[in-house]
């Protein structure tokens, strides 16, 4: 069982604190993606986990160990790094073996470990070349298959697909998935791409700043970001963020944007807002649906004409760029036509789809 | 081809010619002259093309065929061997050592310190050599060869440290922490992945040390006397008596100075190939 536990662990370089006190449960054969903007600590708390990094504060185990003190060979991890970092000077093979050769393992099982690791990867036919020879995709491959090989606890990525193109990043990102589904291993993965998290994970763990700023599955971060900030992270196009105010009105609170522009707080936030509360509305471009393009709903709709100033076709969609409250927002025109720039279009708002955040806070109201 | 481009070529390739040329003419002129005799090479007017050529020159130097100099070639050239190639083992163990230190690790005072080395490589050597005889002396080192090889060792560890701590910086941290997660102790990711790579830095150190020790001439004639320690380079100039010069002999015995230091650097040099960190990591 290849359980891997965080409880208050801190990092410091020097006076400097980069992360801070972050605590984390990591299940068996869970893959959780570590995710945030750059500088924010994630290849920090990676290389902590792999023993890379020393530990300032707190606790990690791995299994039933704690592994504070041990170093990285006795922590039975592997790791993918950006870079790859394979050893130049040695074959296909070998870097593949190489773990293997170092526990002293009989050259048997080394080459039908190797052989099982490169069946897996599909390397067979470049096991003598050395990884000046391979192309980038190659590489990583390799360097998944010397993590692979020595069937670790825990298998640690830091960003090892962002030194590929688009289309290659897109193709090694499902063999990772694969991967995943054949070898069943604890995994902990980091990017700064939000589509590669929520392609990839289980459970996604967003950061910010040595913060953990929400843990959960792709889905409930997308459906109930916690604040503004995983809002405005998670989804592409990012959520659409107004700035509004609650009012009072007789049919109970509404949110105001403009003077002449209000809507209902949806029931289930009702009870969760207070008056003259500064707040921010968020909703998805998917949830502002152009007429004759609404995607099929219960929800209440509150309809509205606007000129659109961009359109952006993308294909599948179409994202217009239009004004909310004299804000600009962005809504997603599925089975999409031709739309001229500047264009009046008539728009809908799915009402039970909307999300508040307190402004100061920036904290999500929902209870 | 345009005739503006081949007359341009042609112009570079006689430009290259006899800058070449310039460079390699005293060499080669040293090596002829350790094939002729003495006559030959005093002549007036000058013999250009060698008329009488043999190996009689070293053969007088080791004894061969009756005729023997007076000076202990054997020796010198013993003396020569066991100094250079000590303090060049020696000072490529410790600048390997500072230079990884220097390219991985930080410390206080690390640029402070490796610019103090750097300068010290600045004085000149032979004006530490009344300072180095008199403490050399006090403490027995005269004409010993450890005396040289510790001064030999000093001159070239700054040289060391400055270059393997550039190779190792070229390789990536990461190859030595892959290695250490792979199950290496740090000592062990250093022997099997970042010492391989930085071979050839580390090569190109020891060459260059050597070749320093080897033909240091200054610090030598004043820190040497008898053929306990005393190396090649100073032995040249028991060739001058007080009115003469035996220019035949000690050409003989330069070719004799030379020939090692090429085999080495050609039995090192394969090792120069540089490149090898490339492709371990992105393209
Ligand atoms: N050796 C160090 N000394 C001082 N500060 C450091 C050191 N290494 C990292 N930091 C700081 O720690 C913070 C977190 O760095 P980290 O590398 O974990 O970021 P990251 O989330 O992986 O970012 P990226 O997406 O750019 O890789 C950064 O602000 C960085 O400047
Ligand atoms: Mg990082």
């Amino acid at each position: 069982m290849a359980t891997v536990n965080l409880s208050q662990v801190v990092k410091r370089y020097g006076k400097l604190e980069v992360v801070h006190g972050i605590d984390l449960d990591i299940a068996h054969e869970e893959f959780v993606v570590l995710v945030g903007p750059s500088g924010c600590g994630k290849s920090t708390t990676l290389r902590m986990i792999a023993g890379l990094e020393e530990i300032s504060g707190g606790e990690i185990r791995i299994g039933d160990r704690m592994v504070n003190e041990l170093p990285p060979r006795a922590r039975n991890v592997s790791m993918v790094f950006q870079n790859y970092a394979l050893y130049p000077h040695m074959s296909v093979r070998e870097n593949l073996g190489f773990s293997l050769k170092i526990a002293k393992q009989p050259a048997s099982t080394i080459d039908e470990r190797v052989a099982e690791a490169a069946d897996i990867l599909g390397l067979s036919d470049l096991m003598d070349r050395t990884p000046a020879q391979l192309s980038g995709g190659q590489r990583q491959r390799v360097a998944m298959g010397r993590a692979i090989v020595r069937h670790p606890d825990v298998f640690l990525f830091d960003e090892p697909l962002s030194n590929l193109d688009a289309k290659l990043r897109v193709q090694m990102r499902t063999e990772i998935k694969r991967l995943h589904q054949k070898v069943r291993t604890t995994v902990v993965y980091v990017t700064h791409d939000q589509v590669e998290a929520m392609t990839l994970a289980d459970r996604i763990v967003i950061m910010r700043d040595g913060y953990i700023e929400q843990v959960g599955s792709p889905l409930e971060l997308f459906e109930r970001p916690a604040n503004t900030f995983v809002a405005g992270f998670i989804g592409s196009p990012p959520m659409n963020q107004v700035r509004a105010r609650i009012a009072a009105k007789d049919g109970g609170p509404v949110v105001s944007i403009t003077d002449s522009l209000d809507l209902p707080v949806p029931g289930r936030l009702r009870d969760q807002v207070r008056a003259d509360q500064d707040v921010v509305l968020g909703f998805r471009a998917e949830d502002l649906m152009p007429e004759g393009h609404e995607l099929k709903t219960d929800g209440a709709l509150m309809r509205f004409k606007q000129t659109v100033s961009i359109a952006e076709p993308l294909g599948t969609e179409t994202l217009l760029f239009t004004e909310f409250g004299q804000q600009e927002v962005l809504s997603k025109m599925f089975n999409p036509r031709p739309v001229a720039e500047g264009e009046e279009i008539g728009f809908a708002l799915n009402i039970d789809r909307l999300h508040l955040f307190d402004a100061a806070s920036g904290r999500s109201l929902e209870g | 081809m345009r005739p503006k481009t081949r007359l341009r070529r042609t112009l570079v390739w006689l430009g290259t010619l006899f800058v070449m040329a310039a460079i390699c003419l005293p060499g080669a002129w040293v090596v002829f002259s350790a094939f002729r005799p003495n006559r030959e090479i005093l002549a007036r007017p000058a013999i250009w093309w060698p008329e009488q050529f043999g190996l009689g020159n070293f053969m007088r130097m080791f004894g061969i065929g009756g005729e023997q100099i007076a000076i202990p070639v054997g020796s010198y050239f013993m003396n020569s061997l066991i100094i250079a190639l000590t303090s060049t083992f020696v000072a490529v163990f410790i600048g390997m050592a500072g230079g990884y230190a220097f390219a991985r690790f930080r410390f206080r005072g690390k640029n402070a310190i490796f610019l103090g080395l750097m300068l010290s490589r600045a004085v000149p050597g032979i004006a530490l050599s009344l300072p180095l005889f008199m403490v050399w002396s006090r403490l027995g080192l005269i004409d010993t060869p450890l005396g040289l090889i510790i001064v030999y060792v000093a001159m070239n560890v700054p040289f060391t440290v400055w270059l393997t701590d550039g190779f190792f910086r070229q390789v990536p941290v990461e190859m030595s922490e892959a290695a250490q997660i792979d199950g290496c102790t740090r000592w062990q990711a250093f022997w099997r992945v970042e010492f391989p790579l930085a071979r050839a830095g580390i090569a190109s150190a020891g060459i260059f040390a050597f070749l320093i020790s080897w033909n240091e001439y200054a610090l030598a004639s004043v820190l040497t006397r008898s053929t306990d320690s005393r190396t090649l380079p100073v032995g040249l100039m028991d060739f001058s008596a007080q009115f003469t010069i035996d220019w035949a002999g000690m050409c003989a015995m330069a070719v004799l100075i030379i020939i090692p230091a090429l085999i080495l650097t050609f039995i090192v040099q394969k090792h120069l190939i540089a490149g090898l960190t490339f492709g371990g990591v992105k393209g």
